[in-house]
């Protein structure tokens, strides 16, 4: 395929520009291996992040051209011939070149309250469920929190509602409550966590997040809106709200309420 | 010495499997726990994991149970593991297995709504719980989100690099953070090395950048005994083409699907060669390790498992042979191909949707290969050859308590070395993670609360700072660190790899001494902040350890078993088969190689691996 230009952003938080960098390229190479190859052979402290090589561990996001996607699955022969562009994502705050804060993330999954599952269904600690039941679960335990969601997400992204008063827990974080509501032995309700906290109700469901997701998770069609319905369901149905409040009330209801957590302070803003 | 410095009952140095379930143990124990980790949470090597865990759960067959997989695990590691490990790795397993679910982990169910298991090569019965390809991330976020809300300080992308010593014991840590390249100290009254493995030690690896064997380094380095080192294993299928993603793993979970290897000439070349011990339990024709797959039974007896799932370091030969004798695919592997199970499958089942089947059973194979390789799984082959995977040998530790030698250092998972022998059987090191990832976190606790915190060696601290920061812009330095990485990788591949020969191996001993003068020499460019340059200068020096022990231990072992293959000693020697190679750090710093006569097995297990033979 011969020689390619790569515009790769550089710099930090305190600012940069994008640099101009000759890449050889050849066949089946991914945009990973060339930042690889700028790294080993022009630009030894190019940052940025990588594990699997394979679009399973979710640590090479970045921007191709304007699009947010994974460096490691992203073939060179699939992009448009001429430059390419690379930067890091936009919504969050720069580390060094491709390399992003993404701390925010850790600490919002910190604010959903763990699974706690029914008492077993045998003696010997174990349960039984179809695989029909778990079907639904296991899509969104695919994720492989690249994060990519997260960074178009509209909210998040160009309102930057990521600190207290107003917080939206974002795509990923909507379907890991989603993995666990609709967990077959989960017995906690997230419910007012993300009516109140996660503020569910900012999504517009615009599907952008949807449309990134490198595991093809349908993260708003089959996470976001049901989700949306239960909140509606138990908040706004005069009924439904009702029974959940009388069965509140009576204890019947296996889950008490629970406290609502608030977003920490970044700890590790170093010492 | 103005470092922060943490103070904590353990640390756990390593964040996959094997040291989040450690720091979750020590936690739960009253602990005061920290876990450092060189990626984000999360991001470590456990999640790259397809195929599954090892457990003898019994749930798809009622016969499996902890004797069976104590003598497939001993069969395969050739009679070389640590016994006791074995042992425990058996009957501990199905409990940490369980667990998980109790934690949240969602596998994958049989008709009757148990967790399922699929098939393995080694594995006697079907006894890996899985999550379809991807058990690996179902582990690591089960076990993530779990700890998580247990207290534990978790210090991400932070590079450990010297422990610390208060006389024989470790008494903390020395690192830096990779964001601003800053020092930290980490005061610890007991460690858990859970670094994982050594794959970028050679140029061919399923591994990521993280696994330059750090912990085997640091061990040594702090005194410990490593064992087992000349045990690397030759995944049989890794991808081959295209160049970039050479290496990449291709999931044992395609033959236990019913993959089928097959060379240039079409011919399905792993019925020519079955090694004895394993004849009574492969069968011989393509009908019979079909209904295997399917688990179904052959002329009214139990189907015997085809040939592609003979143990790992056996396919790999193979392969490696078909290709040295010019029957090798266009791009130098052999094909693996779904095409004549499914087909089969069809047979038996009017109407399969062949190209869903597939697509079910290895999504993110069907993925990896359409996106990266061009290629249809359900419709093409395959092109594969083998990777380098995964290291037997690690940290000598007690196999109760998961000690090393050295009083207070813990290790466990893919760093510790006993468990697997000469070779480790597909899914025994998820389940490895587990089993001893606990051990090492409550046998670390339990020494942390028996002792008090030590004091922290000022000299050390000092010394490895400025071995740290020597690198960057050295004044004499005229070394890129990537180049002289890709020469010792270039190096082990082609000296120390698959067939092993001794004139080849001093050649390897010479040429890392070579690399080691350059390796000093080595100059980093711009500043401390996130500069992979100066990260892969550092990893160096963990590099040329390990590559050393793994050359001196693979002369020492002068005979062919499991994972290691001498040309020039073709056969398994019996003087080798009651020692392991121990490697250390000798009082003059050289290394220091010997043999350890592996102690008597106690009767009752001699009897269970007699009643399994
Ligand atoms: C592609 C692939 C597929 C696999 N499939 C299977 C399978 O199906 N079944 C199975 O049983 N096994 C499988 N394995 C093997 C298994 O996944 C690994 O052996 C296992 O995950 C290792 O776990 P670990 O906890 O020991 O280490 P890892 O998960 O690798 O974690 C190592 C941790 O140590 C940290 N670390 C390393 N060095 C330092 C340092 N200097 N300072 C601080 N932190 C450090 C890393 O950042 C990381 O967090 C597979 C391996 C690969 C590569
Ligand atoms: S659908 Fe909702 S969560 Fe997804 S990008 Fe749009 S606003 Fe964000
Ligand atoms: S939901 Fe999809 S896009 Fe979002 S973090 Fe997970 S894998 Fe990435
Ligand atoms: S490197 Fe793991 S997803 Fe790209």
């Amino acid at each position: 395929m011969g020689k390619t230009i790569f515009r790769i952003w550089r710099g930090d938080k305190t600012g940069g520009q994008f640099r101009e960098y000759q890449a050889e390229v050849s066949e089946g190479m991914v945009v990973l291996d060339v930042v690889h190859q700028i790294q080993a052979t022009q630009a030894p402290d190019l940052a940025c992040r990588w594990n699997c090589k394979a679009g399973k561990c979710g640590s090479c996001s970045a921007e191709i051209n304007g699009q947010p996607r994974l460096m490691c699955m992203t073939r060179m022969d699939s992009l448009p011939p001429g430059p390419v562009t690379l930067e890091p994502m936009r919504a969050f705050p720069i580390i060094k070149d491709l390399v992003t804060d993404v701390s925010w993330n850790y600490r919002i999954n910190k604010l959903i309250p763990p699974f706690k599952p029914r008492p077993p269904d045998f003696p010997d600690g174990t349960w039984r469920l179809a695989q029909e039941e778990v079907d639904r679960v296991q899509e969104f335990r695919k994720c492989i929190e690249c994060f990519l969601c997260q960074n178009v997400c509209h909210v998040l992204r160009d309102h930057q509602m990521k600190e207290p008063p107003e917080i939206f827990g974002g795509p990923r974080f909507m379907i890991r409550v989603a993995a666990l509501e609709m967990h077959p032995l989960d017995t906690v309700d997230r419910l007012p966590l993300l009516k109140d906290v996660l503020n569910i109700g900012l999504c517009n469901i615009t599907k952008c997040c949807t449309e990134v997701c490198p595991e093809e998770i349908h993260i708003t069609d089959n996470g976001i809106i049901p989700l949306k319905e239960r909140v509606v369901d138990a908040y706004y149905d005069p009924l439904l709200w009702l029974a959940r409040k009388v069965g509140n009330l009576l204890g019947l209801r296996k889950n008490k309420k629970i406290p609502l957590p608030t977003l920490q302070k970044n700890p590790t803003s170093e010492a | 010495m103005d470092y922060p410095i943490y103070e904590h009952d353990v640390l756990v140095i390593g964040a996959g499997g094997a040291g989040l379930r450690a720091a979750i143990e020590a936690s739960a124990m009253g602990c005061r726990v920290g876990l450092v980790c060189k990626s984000l949470l999360g991001k470590a090597h456990t999640v790259m994991a397809e195929g599954g865990i090892a457990a003898a759960l019994g749930n798809v067959d009622a016969r499996d149970n902890w004797e069976v997989h104590f003598a497939d695990t001993m069969r395969g590691g050739q009679y070389l593991n640590n016994w006791r490990m074995a042992e425990i790795h058996a009957k501990e397993a199905p409990e940490r297995v369980r667990e998980l679910e109790a934690w949240g982990a969602v596998f994958d169910r049989t008709k009757d709504g148990r967790i399922l298991q699929r098939h393995f090569g080694g594995h006697k019965y079907p006894r890996l719980a899985h999550v379809g390809d991807r058990t690996g991330l179902e582990m690591i976020r089960t076990l993530q989100d779990h700890g998580i809300h247990q207290g534990i300080d978790v210090h991400m992308e932070c590079t450990i690099i010297r422990l610390l010593k208060d006389g024989d014991r470790v008494v903390g840590a020395f690192g830096y953070y990779r964001e601003r390249g800053q020092f930290v100290v980490f005061h610890a009254k007991a460690i858990v090395l859970a670094t994982g493995g050594i794959g970028k030690a050679y140029k061919i690896t399923s591994n990521s950048w993280e696994y330059t064997g750090d912990g085997h380094a640091l061990a040594y380095e702090a005194g410990a005994e490593l064992v087992d080192m000349e045990f690397v294993q030759f995944h049989p299928t890794g991808m081959v083409w295209p160049p970039s993603v050479r290496g990449i793993l291709v999931t044992e979970g395609v033959r236990g699907e019913g993959g089928v290897l097959r060379n240039a000439l079409g011919k399905r070349f792993m019925f020519d060669d079955i090694p004895e011990a394993y004849r009574n339990s492969t069968a011989d024709n393509e009908e019979e390790g079909f209904l295997y797959v399917i688990g179904e039974k052959y002329q009214g007896r139990d189907a015997r498992r085809p040939p592609e799932l003979l143990t790992r370091d056996h396919v790999a030969r193979c392969i490696v042979r078909e290709i040295r004798e010019g029957r090798g695919s266009p791009h130098g592997g052999v094909f693996l191909e779904l095409q004549t199970f499914c087909d089969w499958l069809e047979r038996r089942r009017p109407g399969l949707n062949k190209a869903e089947y597939i697509k079910k059973k290895l999504p993110s194979m069907y993925h990896q290969f359409k996106q990266l390789g061009g290629i249809d799984i359900t419709k093409q082959p395959m092109e594969v050859g083998p990777t380098v995977h995964y290291i037997m040998g690690g940290v000598r530790v007690d196999g109760d308590t998961q000690m090393s030698t050295v009083p207070g250092l813990f290790a466990a998972g893919e760093v510790a070395g006993g468990l697997h022998g000469a070779n480790r059987l597909g899914g025994n090191s998820l389940s490895d993670l587990l089993v001893f990832g606990k051990r090492a976190g409550e046998y670390a606790a339990r020494f942390a609360k028996e002792h008090a915190a030590g004091q922290l060696p000022r000299d050390q601290i000092e010394e490895t700072a400025r071995w740290a920061l020597s690198f960057i812009d050295h004044p004499q330095g005229d070394e890129n660190p990537f180049q002289v990485q890709y020469d010792l990788q270039e190096t082990m591949q082609n000296l120390v790899g698959i067939v092993r020969r001794e004139e080849d191996m001093l050649r390897a001993l010479e040429a890392l001494e070579r690399l080691r003068e350059r390796y000093r020499r080595v100059r980093v460019v711009g500043n401390r902040e996130y500069n992979p340059g100066w990260h892969t200068a550092m990893d160096l020096r963990n590099l040329l350890i390990v590559a050393e022990a793994i050359t001196r231990s693979a002369l020492e072992r002068r005979e062919s078993r499991g994972a290691q293959f001498r040309e020039d000693y073709p056969n398994k020697s019996e003087e080798f088969g009651k020692v392991n190679i121990v490697v250390c750090k000798g009082p003059d710093g050289s290394m220091r190689v010997r043999r350890e006569p592996i102690p008597e097995m106690p009767d009752y297990l001699k009897r269970v691996i007699e009643q399994n033979k």
